[in-house]
């Protein structure tokens, strides 16, 4: 029967389902949104390391840090620029910081050498454009990477906004001056970058940078654990980090 | 019915078959030696049975590169209870000195190319 009182019944009937149903696809949309994706973080985890970088204390002409890194990581010194791997290096203030330069930079700044390497970011785009999972983040917070898996794509190195990644266009053993046969060297045709020394770690040691400098540039530590050295110095510095603005939440602190 | 060109055809048949079976009879009689492994002087054991390790040291070694790469994992507890580091260097050529007379005879033999080597390194 058609009359006014039952079109009323199905037409409230139908408009509960349509709504009930538009709250369900909000529930699963929500669920598979970047956020959700991204967040499967090291920051609710017991560990996360990372490093600041006190520039203060940092002497311009002095490379232990480089050399310590690059001897322990048998990483090759070619001449060529565009052949050379770095996992630690040295580049100006504005490399680092575009979005903080300016026309009157302050004395401190100008013409210092800053120290860089990877920042094992929080949400690494490096690890999101993989398409192998060659790079990865470990629960404790490090990016690491699986040569044994890497295809030498670099969609990684085009990932990265700090050009921390290097990659491997020549056979690199020639090159390594002093090679350390407790470290593996690499191939040709994979990239590489720092690895916060997980090796070291796993031996509880100290990242070789860190346990080389004489001024105490450098300070590595768990950024989850309020009490650490690290965080101590976070409290009581003004610290920055590289290019805040794109959220990938750098690891790695800078004093300037 | 009658075949043309019968002869010919018989002669090539005959020779397409010997050029095929070529690697079969060419090896006939040939030296069919299993290569000898140098087996290490010190110790008696390896971290798992030796029939396992035959069949399954390569799926022992791609398990502990992965575990010890992405979970931090570096220690093997063995069928019987025993603990080792998992390292190619540092624990299986700890015993098989050289690799040459052991993993490369075999893998030589089998024509397998493994490319541990282009980036692991032997101690000296």
């Amino acid at each position: 029967m058609n009359n006014r009182r039952n079109f009323l019944k199905k037409l409230s009937a139908i408009s509960v389902l349509g709504a009930s149903s538009f709250s369900l696809l909000n529930k699963f949309s929500d669920n598979t949104s970047l956020a959700a994706v991204t967040s499967s973080s090291s920051e609710k985890n017991k560990v996360r390391w990372g490093m600041v970088v006190d520039m203060r204390k940092c002497k311009d002409d002095c490379e232990l840090c480089i050399d310590a890194c690059h001897q322990v990581h048998n990483v090759p010194d070619f001449e060529n620029p565009k052949d050379q791997i770095k996992w630690i290096k040295k580049a100006p203030y504005p490399n680092l910081f575009p979005s903080k330069n300016h026309q009157y930079p302050s004395e401190n700044v100008k013409s210092k050498p800053f120290l860089t390497f990877c920042n094992h970011c929080e949400h690494p785009p490096c690890v999101r454009v993989c398409p192998t999972k060659a790079t990865f983040k470990k629960p404790d917070g490090i990016v690491e990477m699986d040569f044994h898996r890497c295809i030498g794509c670099r969609f990684c190195m085009a990932a990265c906004p700090y050009g921390e990644r290097s990659f491997n266009w020549r056979d690199s053993r020639s090159a390594i001056p002093n090679i350390d046969r407790s470290y593996p060297t690499r191939q040709r045709g994979v990239v590489e970058k720092c690895n916060f020394c997980s090796e070291r770690l796993a031996k509880n040691q100290k990242p070789a940078c860190v346990e080389v400098c004489p001024e105490k540039v450098l300070t590595f530590g768990n950024l989850n654990d309020p009490n650490s050295e690290i965080r101590e110095i976070l409290k009581s510095n003004q610290a920055s980090v590289r290019k805040p603005e794109l959220g990938a939440k750098p690891s790695v602190f800078y004093i300037l | 019915m009658k075949i043309y060109d019968s002869g010919k055809i018989g002669l090539g048949l005959i020779f397409f078959i010997a050029l095929v079976t070529f690697p079969f009879w060419v090896s006939i009689g040939g030296n069919k030696q299993m290569p000898e492994l140098k087996m290490p002087d010190s110790a008696h054991e390896c971290v798992e049975s030796k029939e396992f390790m035959r069949t399954n040291h390569m799926r022992l070694l791609n398990q502990w590169r992965d575990s010890v790469v992405r979970e931090n994992n570096y220690i093997y507890v063995s069928s019987t209870g025993k603990s080792y580091v998992k390292s190619l260097t540092k624990t299986c050529l700890n015993c098989h000195s050289s690799k040459e007379e052991f993993c490369e005879r075999c893998h030589t033999y089998a024509s397998v190319r493994p490319y541990c080597w282009s980036c692991h390194l032997e101690s000296e």
